[in-house]
């Protein structure tokens, strides 16, 4: 018998809760977009082991479609992270306070 | 008791992998380079392929693998290369004093608040009802069967959105060559005007200061 989903789940709340604490505490936009990926990645696997206790495959086509959308949001992403870089060198998140009244 | 039900092969996979994916994690978050960090997120999803096969999603693995692993944290690092490495994010201040403290504190909240979830009954919903997993090796033609008969709205939508942020990834990296001049022109004549133009990501002229 394999490892009860669980556990599995259990992993993946530690590894999200790793994620918020990385988006809350690093200021390096890079790294905080690194974090929305481990976010991702324990939602994921939160997919996969629903999808395998119940036997559906509803689970891992959502996957499917994260995986898609992952791949779009770092694409956008990144390239806004390149354009605000563009513009100011040496840039952590709490420089960007141009919107501050 | 629960441990004897399970064979050692599957326990010493999921310990190995669950343990390689909770260091990089943690790497990820604590290492100061984030060329270090990029490396350590390979190795957490890396580790979260495994768990995929493990749990019999090898098509996701593979994705996985050569989506995550292969094309985004490539992808970063191209970023990190283009920009430079960035080491002011180093133990200095936080705008907000009480920001590290408070991170913490939600963090453990969201974790509670996930194992209150999960000990009700959270598995509530019917089993297979878009297809069932049968058997050992079915599970790509289950997956593909599904996502070309029930999902494929989403599916075509998905290729629409790739669309989109191909677009949007191209007009945001382009170099304003062409509408720097018209600009200086521009901007003796209407100094306040154009808000609509300003408006826009990367020809803001205040932003350069």
């Amino acid at each position: 018998m394999s490892v009860p989903g669980s556990w599995y789940l259990i992993l993946a709340a530690v590894l999200f809760s790793i994620g918020v604490v990385g988006i809350l505490t690093r200021r390096n936009v890079l790294v905080m977009f690194m974090c929305v990926e481990l976010m991702l990645n324990a939602v994921n696997l939160t997919f996969v082991t629903f999808s395998r206790m119940l036997n559906d495959v509803a689970g891992q086509v959502a996957v499917f479609f994260v995986l898609v959308v992952a791949a779009a949001e770092v694409v956008v992403g990144l390239g806004l992270i390149v354009a605000i870089f563009r513009r100011k060198a040496n840039v952590t998140a709490d420089d960007l306070d141009i919107l501050k009244g | 008791m629960m441990l004897a039900t399970i064979t050692t092969p599957d326990l010493i996979v999921f310990v190995v992998s669950g343990a390689a994916a909770l260091v990089g994690a943690l790497g990820v978050i604590t290492l100061r380079n984030p060329v270090h960090a990029a490396l350590m997120l390979v190795m957490t999803l890396f580790s979260i392929a495994v768990l995929f096969v493990e749990e019999q999603a090898q098509f996701l693995a593979a994705v996985q693998v050569m989506v995550y692993a292969g094309a985004i944290v490539v992808l970063f690092l191209f970023v990190i290369m283009l920009l430079g490495v960035d080491h002011s994010d180093s133990g200095a201040r936080d705008a907000i004093r009480w920001q590290r403290p408070v991170a913490f504190v939600s963090a453990v909240l969201i974790l509670l608040e996930v194992s209150v979830l999960a000990r009700t009954r959270w598995a509530t919903g019917a089993h297979s009802t878009t297809a069932k997993l049968t058997g050992s090796g079915a599970h790509v033609s289950e997956l593909a069967r599904s996502v070309f008969t029930t999902y494929l709205a989403p599916f075509e939508a998905t290729s629409a959105l790739l669309i989109i942020a191909v677009v949007g990834a191209v007009v945001l990296s382009r170099t304003s060559r062409n509408r720097s001049p018209v600009r200086e022109t521009e901007r003796p004549e209407s100094v306040g005007g154009s808000g609509a133009e300003e408006a826009t990501l990367g020809s803001t002229p205040e932003v350069r200061s």
